[in-house]
């Protein structure tokens, strides 16, 4: 990688983050009412991963999948907006977070539904394959994804097809209130693609340099036409499932290990270290970003809300 | 010297609809099981994968569910499916892609995604196929936004409304009654389409309206005979399609008639009968003579037992009886 690129994973990782805090700090305010779902501490994945993927490929995202926009190209005023539900929104602001996507980034989206998204990964990547493009396809999901049937008979039809889709497992140790371990079995996730005879591995999700040398593999596999991957990366949010969840079921020990594996100030130390950045660079790197969101939160929150005459638009192309 | 018109069954004019839809649009592709070589349960997909191949006419494995989902995928990303679930009953498998997908990536895209797929399926009670291969299933998803249902009756409509939904950008879903699949009829040749949302009026008539849809029409066409032989006028109207419903026609078939008997092959208990029926009582109501009446199929699953499993279809005897109960 270039010095560019490095510090590009810096500045997508740092954005989602500052993405993040805005949007809580709206949620708080009852400007994005309902559930929101932040992906703090989650950064390298979708910033790592989506950062070796084209504009044409397509990705499926999950309820936390703000990081996954933004690492996508979305609009930073658009996305704000549709967090809270304007008519100046990604998608007019009636999906809001459990059903955000975005067609000009050619991202499917999440659908609300936990694992509904993922036949959808699998299906772009079959138009892809009977099309003849090379384009491919990226399923974020979580791991309480990993317990859905529908996930199951997607794989199977993946690996009999070899299809272009790459299967992104973000393992945050918990499928809403209930740790993750206690309701899977089998000894690895992994195996659930081993199974099918689909290339599966586990991965430092902490790590952005290890999600982007990973991410590179699968998606040449892919398009090179020789079939899916099953990626299960180890991560963790910092928050709670959402906002208002005060993570009452975690052990304070387990949150404050992981809070050392924080991969943004873990990253900057790499940079630095290998003379990429100095101090001053990455301090003005997060001034320039808070900068930048707070001037797409200030023309979010301008947008009007949607009137009566949006309520019935769209219902049939 | 009139030209004769050339007759064909009804499974062989969706076939023929699809393959003249195929050679004119390569995004287009079916998917489902047993569809490929072995040309589906029914020979319903015959001569398709003979001529389009693998890449066309793909088999899946049993996985309705991700099967289908795959196909709203792709959907998504631009193609045109033609996704075969072998029965209606096997909708329970499919609903989750198809209430909570299908039918809502547009609306919540924002308009920006399309689902043009057609969801092809079988319906109707025949041969002691038992509960779970002869429900008719289409009210279930007629309630949910962003969904069109087609049902034809005859050869030429099944041909037009396939045609339609093909190239409709929505998602349709398409109900053939197994028991019509060789009923003949005149077709066009070439293209030819019948517009979603359009009834046809099978028979003119000027006392009452029997509202009909896919394999009953043929059960209100009889009773109309009867019904002409004991001096009563019926009209038959069949609407073609579920959603969008064609209001307009059957208001104004009942208005001019002054009485109607809705007759569906679903259950007639919250079944698409009540709406439609609903839908002329509010429209005509100051035409009305007599209540909008209902047939349907009675509340039970369908037994796998002959003599029983005749007693879950409609009869044009019922019609009858229903309409002279009118007369009082």
């Amino acid at each position: 990688m270039r010095r560019e690129e490095y510090i590009d994973l810096y500045r997508t990782m740092v954005r989602i983050r500052v993405f993040e805090e805005t949007v809580r700090r709206y949620h708080i305010a009852g400007k994005a009412p309902g559930l929101v779902h932040l992906c703090t501490g989650q950064e390298a994945v979708p910033a790592g991963f989506i950062s070796v993927l084209r504009p044409d490929d397509f990705i499926t995202i999950y309820h936390r999948g703000h990081g996954h926009c933004i690492a996508k190209g979305s609009s930073l005023e658009a996305l704000l907006g549709e967090l809270l539900h304007r008519r100046g929104g990604v998608n007019l602001g009636r999906a809001g977070e459990p059903h955000l996507c975005d067609p000009a980034t050619n991202n499917i989206g999440s659908t609300g539904i936990v694992g509904g998204s993922v036949p959808l990964a699998a299906g772009a990547a079959l138009a892809a394959q009977l099309r003849g493009t090379d384009q491919v396809s990226v399923s974020f999901f979580g791991d309480g994804v990993l317990n859905q049937g529908v996930m199951f008979e997607v794989l199977n039809m993946a690996a009999i097809w070899s299809l272009p889709v790459v299967f992104v497992c973000e393992d945050n140790r918990y499928g809403e209130f209930t740790e993750s371990a206690t309701v899977t079995a089998g000894e690895r996730y992994q195996d659930r693609g081993a199974v099918f005879g689909i290339p599966s591995d586990t991965l430092d999700g902490m790590d952005v340099l290890a999600v982007c040398e990973a991410a590179e593999s699968a998606v040449g596999r892919a398009r090179r036409g020789e079939g899916p991957s099953f990626l299960v990366f180890e991560t963790y949010r910092f928050t709670g499932h959402h906002v208002s969840d005060q993570q009452e079921y975690k052990d304070s020990e387990e949150i404050r290990a992981w809070k050392a594996r924080d991969p943004i100030p873990n990253y900057a130390r790499w940079l630095a270290e290998k003379g990429h950045m100095d101090d001053a660079a990455i301090a003005r790197i997060h001034s320039e970003i808070d900068d930048e969101v707070e001037a797409a939160a200030k023309v979010a929150d301008s947008m009007p809300h949607p009137g009566p005459e949006d309520l019935g638009t769209h219902v049939f192309a | 010297m009139q030209q004769t018109e050339r007759q064909i069954s009804l499974k062989a004019a969706v076939i023929e609809a699809i393959a003249e839809e195929f050679r004119r649009d390569p995004e287009t592709f079916y998917i489902g099981e047993d569809v490929g070589v072995a040309e589906g349960i029914f020979k319903q997909t015959q001569g398709l994968h003979a001529e389009f191949g693998d890449r066309r006419v793909i088999d899946t494995p049993i996985s309705e569910a991700g099967m289908f989902g795959l196909t709203v995928g792709a959907a998504v990303a631009g193609m045109r499916p033609i996704v075969e679930i072998m029965f209606s009953d096997f909708l329970t498998l499919v609903m989750d892609q198809l209430v909570n997908h299908a039918a809502k990536i547009h609306y919540l895209s924002g308009g920006g995604f399309r689902v043009p797929l057609v969801l092809r399926t079988a319906i109707g009670v025949g041969g002691v196929l038992g509960s779970t291969h002869s429900q008719t299933l289409y009210a279930w998803p007629a309630h949910v936004p962003g969904l069109k249902l087609a049902a034809p009756s005859t050869p030429a409509d099944a041909k037009g409304l396939m045609t339609a939904a093909i190239r409709d950008d929505n998602p349709v879903l398409y109900f053939e009654d197994r028991m019509t699949y060789n009923l003949k009829g005149p077709v066009p040749e070439g293209e030819h389409i019948v517009e979603l949302g359009v009834a046809d009026i099978k028979r003119k008539g000027s006392d009452v309206t029997l509202i009909a849809f896919s394999r009953m029409v043929h059960v209100a066409l009889e009773a109309a005979d009867a019904l002409a032989a004991k001096g009563i006028s019926a009209e038959v109207v069949d609407p073609r399609s579920i959603v969008p419903l064609d209001t307009e026609t059957l208001i104004d078939s009942v208005a001019r008639t002054g009485r109607a008997v809705v007759i569906d092959g679903g259950h007639e208990l919250y079944g698409i009968g009540a709406e439609v029926a609903a839908t002329v009582a509010e429209g005509a109501f100051d035409y009305l003579d007599a209540p909008v009446m209902r047939i349907g199929a009675p509340h039970n699953p369908v037994p796998c037992s002959k003599p029983l499993e005749a007693m879950m279809v409609p009869s044009a005897d019922q019609v009858v009886a229903k309409v002279e109960r009118m007369y009082g």
